[in-house]
């Protein structure tokens, strides 16, 4: 590739890819879960503690002034980083999974009635699905699902007639968390809109990856995860558009979200405050603008072309291996994540078997249980690759694979 | 060759002691884990409170089959009261291994279910 991307000079970026797991060199391949943190990263964090601290917003004092400051301009750039034209739109949330019970308790108790629906996909995390199942249980909406196919990609075809009827939002996920498929997000939205459900994106697979403008996607609400991202844990974010937040309650109340508190009543402050009560992950926001500058300085589409190739080798190594069996659409079609299970050998087995070869990688059903279901699929092994992960690692990954089948057949 | 685990465990795991049902069984219960979707069912009969036979059933990794297997073995001839006062430290006494915080609920599987098993048996 002429990007002038080179894995191995990001590599010595990451401080934890330079140590040893049971006496082999670290191979880290469960960035789905979460990623790994650069040092530009752990540096600006322990900077700011070091130098900068203090309760954002509210101090009048200099050391304050200063933290807000960094607290803001790390939510410009995240802004940036996914084209939102709006700073107020970004709201920082504890990771993915609040951003969208956020949206769900206030938009959506606000917003869904009786007889209303959540149209869902089947390949959802339980992040994008439980909030919504909890919600049309308690206002009596329905719960829709589009369906999948037995490759893994969505029912588009059936999307029209799903969304025919009183949908009030589509609830999708950009890049699924098990099978790797990428979901035209961009025509679902196109669609739904044009039938006038709201579209909520979890990109929590996707922003860490890709490039992603929420300009052109054209969703309603998008959500994601710093940690996922170079990012310290404790810090995600919700992007709204600004129109719906200004009318939606807000969503945990308190500290710092107020306008005017009297004995009787109380107005809230304006976005994004109005969403981010008490005091926040302050430093982890300032961490996450560091991994948003470091992820821009590396190049968002240098990381996709990096991970797509990887994938396309692993899936091509793994298939060749006896017994296994690769879930989900081709490479073409996937981000870098890929599930598989190997004839005979429990996914539990299989990633202990790894371990002891210092191959980190997922068992299990990834907070995905009824696409498991719907795949007839008891558990999965799981890779999923990030900048840093290199073809070397993927043969490490497969002649590992390669032992564990000669250790554990039966 | 690396040895992944004792070559006990690899025995319970693949041939496994006493798998299958019982249809007259005093105690029946099953559970999933929630981890990776395992399930283990265990039946028993008892006779004038002892287990007389005990038998298991389900899927699952290496490590909760083979504790499947080695206490279905261990519990016969024993008394309520006995399998009552069971631990998590005589599964990892059978296995012969520690294991940490996650790898260990697989191998408690069976014993979990032996216990709420039990307690549906003092109803």
């Amino acid at each position: 590739m002429d990007t002038g991307f080179d894995p191995l000079t990001i590599r010595a970026d990451f401080p934890v890819l330079a140590r040893e797991v049971n006496g082999r060199p670290l191979v880290y391949l469960d960035n789905a879960a979460s990623s790994q943190k650069p040092q530009v990263v752990l540096e600006a964090v322990a900077a700011f503690y070091r130098h900068h601290y203090a309760a954002v917003r509210r101090g009048v004092y200099t050391l304050s002034e200063e933290a807000t400051a960094a607290y803001e301009e790390a939510r410009d750039k995240v802004a940036a980083f996914i084209n939102a034209p709006d700073r107020r739109s970004i709201v920082f949330t504890r990771n993915t999974t609040e951003a969208i019970n956020l949206v769900a308790h206030t938009w959506g108790r606000a917003n869904v009635g009786p007889g209303d629906r959540i149209l869902v996909t089947e390949m959802e995390h339980h992040s994008n699905l439980l909030p919504w199942m909890l919600l049309c249980q308690e206002v009596g909406a329905e719960l829709v699902y589009l369906p999948i196919t037995d490759g893994g990609r969505l029912e588009l075809p059936q999307l029209e007639r799903l969304l025919d009827g009183p949908v009030r939002l589509v609830a999708v996920t950009h890049v699924s968390n098990v099978l790797g498929t990428v979901n035209p997000v961009q025509a679902i939205v196109a669609q739904a809109h044009a039938a006038g459900a709201l579209v909520l994106v979890d990109a929590a697979q996707s922003v860490p990856h890709m490039p992603v403008d929420v300009g052109v996607l054209g969703c309603d609400f998008m959500a994601f995860s710093g940690h996922k991202m170079c990012g310290p844990t404790g810090c995600g974010v919700l992007y709204g558009r600004v129109e719906l937040l200004e009318h939606m309650p807000p969503f945990l109340v308190g500290g710092g979200m107020i306008e005017r508190v009297g004995f009787t009543g109380v107005s809230w402050a304006s976005l994004p405050e109005k969403f981010e009560a008490g005091t926040p992950a302050i430093a982890e926001a300032v961490g996450l603008g560091a991994a948003v500058d470091y992820l821009e300085r590396v190049g968002m589409e240098a990381i996709h072309a990096h991970e797509k190739a990887l994938t396309a080798y692993a899936m091509e190594s793994l298939a060749a291996l006896p017994g296994v069996r690769l879930i989900g659409p081709p490479a073409e079609e996937r981000s870098g994540v890929i599930a598989f299970t190997v004839a005979s050998i429990h996914p539990h087995d299989l990633a202990y078997a790894l371990d002891r070869q210092g191959i980190a990688i997922r068992a299990g059903l990834h907070c995905a249980q009824p696409l498991h279901e719907r795949l007839g699929l008891a558990a999965t092994a799981r890779v999923s690759f990030y900048l840093y992960n290199t073809r070397e690692e993927v043969e490490r990954l497969v002649s590992a694979v390669w032992n564990a089948q000669r250790w554990l057949a039966g | 060759m690396e040895v992944l685990y004792c070559e006990h465990i690899l025995d319970h795991y693949r041939y496994p002691r006493n798998e299958g049902v019982l249809e007259d069984a005093d105690i029946s219960h099953q559970r999933d884990n929630p981890l990776c979707g395992d399930m283990i069912r265990l039946d028993i009969r008892l006779k004038d409170g002892v287990v007389e036979e005990a038998r298991f059933s389900g899927r699952g990794c290496v490590l909760s089959i083979a504790a499947a297997s080695m206490l279905t073995e261990e519990i016969v001839g024993r008394s309520v009261a006995e399998l009552e006062a069971y631990q998590d430290e005589d599964i990892f006494r059978l296995l012969g291994i520690t294991l940490g915080p996650v790898r260990a609920r697989c191998a408690l599987l069976p014993l979990q279910v032996l216990k709420e098993g039990l307690s549906q048996l003092a109803r």
